[in-house]
């Protein structure tokens, strides 16, 4: 596992690339881990509580750790009336856990997002970053089965 | 009858977009080669004349937003706005992973317009994949020598709608809070870096070689006088075809719909359409009629907006869609400007109380009184376009809120 402080140097040539710091973070750790935030606010050069203020600001970036993988369902309009509310439904009973929490084994973490750009596929989710496209709540199952 | 009309998306699936010697192959890079051969002003007159606006929501003619960089700033940035973050909205990803050689190319001619060495592509956090593609590009095109010693880099967003906003996208690039600035001062005299800045958008950009190539009027006489050249849509909704056209854009929003969208899916009757993305209006059948250019969709009351055209059938419950609606403004709103923060809460609460079949109309009277408001009182864009969904159903679609209440 690569060292947070060498990833946070790798972004460090950026002007005002803390936000790119805190992508390659997530990338490593899928969360922003206290310490690494506190170091990429010296390299940056801002206080603690601006570097916060940041990490809390956008959606994507979380000061909390989170599981393995990150299961976002798009609440949008166009995924809304194609039946994201019976999906996700479908996700926390087959998880048994709400969204906004993570699994006991440390696996699964569900999120709400906004449209993710796929709604030629709706509903969406994705796992990880990565889209799964005309999402049914019976298709559920086998979705997050092939999550290892 | 309409049919799609491809310029920007000709070569789509034909080459590879990351390849700058496949662009060369079918005449990519001449529309720059072209625009550095000019003089400047004769450049920006080129673009003006052309009559090419901004296809991210505002409509401004883009060689007019480029006539007011100052020239005598030793530092200027061009900046190319890839958030799309407006629900139901995917072109600019179309525009990226079809022919991501022309936006690159597109920014290299405002770079030479402006006398810029350095671009920003700001590219939405939900489109990693885009990034790659995007600095594979960035990788091609410099090795062939074609963007010459202009440079482009690629930032990723973090899932914040607001960072659309040209002042939000620019503070988010420098690594703070995604908040818009009070404006003036306007990006292109005090942008990124308290330097000189355009930002377009993606579309904007990537019209951008064909025009130099084939010259201002060939584009100005495509589509509708005010608003030429050519829309990409995307149909999301109950449609048929859910899928996206490039169109000249006069087309009108019945031929999207019926002939080149399929019509109302599962053969049930049309009751809505939301242009433009969700900050856009409702529009009932009997004004399908319209262009979907620029002016005639503000001539209804309505936005092109992005482009997203959000179909409704007979079934849908409106009051219900637009409460989801006013949710993603609530969750969206930056919270620095108070009629946006609090409005778009409020909107939400009362939206919910009327779903739930507990308002009066007193509630619809202080809907349309708080949208009111917003629209004069918010900051930016996101709070005075967030009642616009709330507003034009209520005109349009009152009964739907009365059979609630
Ligand atoms: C809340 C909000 C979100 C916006 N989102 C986008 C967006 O995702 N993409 C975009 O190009 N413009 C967006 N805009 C418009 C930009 O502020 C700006 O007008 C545009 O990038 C200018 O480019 P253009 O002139 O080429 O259209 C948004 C505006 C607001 C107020
Ligand atoms: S609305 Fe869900 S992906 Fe666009």
């Amino acid at each position: 596992m690569a060292n947070y402080k060498d990833i946070i140097n790798s972004c460090r040539e950026k002007r005002g690339g803390i936000i790119e710091a805190f992508h390659a973070l997530q990338a490593e750790y899928n969360y922003i881990p206290q310490d690494a935030l506190v170091e990429a606010a010296r390299v940056f050069g801002v206080s603690e509580a601006q570097a916060y203020g940041v990490a809390t600001f956008y959606s994507y970036l979380s000061v909390e750790n989170r599981g393995k993988y990150i299961i976002r369902m798009c609440e949008s309009a166009p995924c809304h009336v194609a039946g994201a509310d019976a999906v996700i439904r479908a996700i926390e009973n087959y998880l048994d856990i709400k969204v906004g929490e993570t699994t006991a084994d440390g696996k699964f973490t569900i999120e709400l997002c906004e449209c993710i750009g796929q709604c030629q596929a709706t509903p969406v989710i994705t796992i990880n970053s990565q889209p799964v496209f005309n999402v049914t709540p019976e298709k559920v199952p086998e979705i997050l089965d092939a999550c290892k | 009858m309409a049919e799609e009309l491809r310029v920007l998306l000709q070569y789509a699936d034909q080459i590879n977009p990351e390849s700058a010697d496949d662009y060369v192959k079918v005449g990519g890079y001449k529309g720059l080669e072209k625009a550095r051969s000019m003089d400047r002003k004769a450049l920006i007159d080129e673009v003006k004349k052309s009559g090419l606006r901004g296809r991210g929501g505002a409509g401004f003619n883009a060689g007019m937003k480029w006539s007011f960089v100052p020239q005598d700033a030793p530092i200027k940035y061009v900046v190319c706005n890839l958030d799309e973050g407006e629900p139901g909205t995917y072109k600019d990803r179309i525009i990226c992973e079809k022919n991501a050689q022309a936006l690159l190319e597109g920014m290299a001619i405002c770079g030479t317009a402006i006398s810029s060495k350095q671009g920003y592509i700001y590219c939405r956090g939900e489109y990693p994949f885009v990034v790659e593609l995007l600095k594979n590009a960035i990788k091609s095109a410099k090795a062939s020598g074609a963007l010459g010693d202009f440079d482009i880099e690629v930032r990723m967003g973090a899932g914040a709608y607001v960072c659309g906003e040209e002042t939000a996208l620019i503070e988010s690039i420098e690594g703070h809070r995604g908040e818009p600035r009070f404006k003036p001062p306007f990006p292109g005299v005090e942008g990124l870096w308290a330097a000189p800045t355009v930002v377009n958008n993606v579309e904007t950009f990537a019209c951008l070689p064909n025009i130099l190539a084939n010259g201002a009027e060939w584009f100005a006489g495509i589509g509708a006088t005010r608003y030429p050249g050519t829309k990409i849509v995307t149909l999301t909704g109950d449609i048929e075809n859910a899928t996206y056209f490039e169109v000249p854009t006069n087309v009108t929003l019945r031929d999207v719909i019926f002939t080149l969208g399929g019509g109302v899916k599962n053969g049930k009757k049309f009751k809505a359409v939301q242009v433009g993305g969700t900050s856009g209006a409702f529009i009932p059948e009997q004004n399908l009629d319209t262009q979907i250019d620029f002016d005639s969709m503000g001539s209804i009351g309505a936005a092109l907006g992005s482009g997203a055209v959000f179909v409704l059938d007979e079934t849908r419950d409106i009051v219900d869609v637009v409460t989801r609606i006013s949710k993603f403004f609530e969750h969206e709103s930056c919270g620095k400007c108070n009629p946006c923060r609090e409005g778009t809460f409020r909107l939400r609460e009362i939206m919910e109380k009327v779903n739930a079949g507990r308002g009066t109309t007193q509630d619809m009277d202080n809907l349309l009184l708080l949208s009111k408001v917003m629209q004069k009182a918010a900051l930016c864009g996101l709070g005075q376009a967030a009642p616009i969904p709330i507003e034009s159903t209520i005109k349009h679609f009152r009964y739907e809120y009365l059979r609630k209440i």
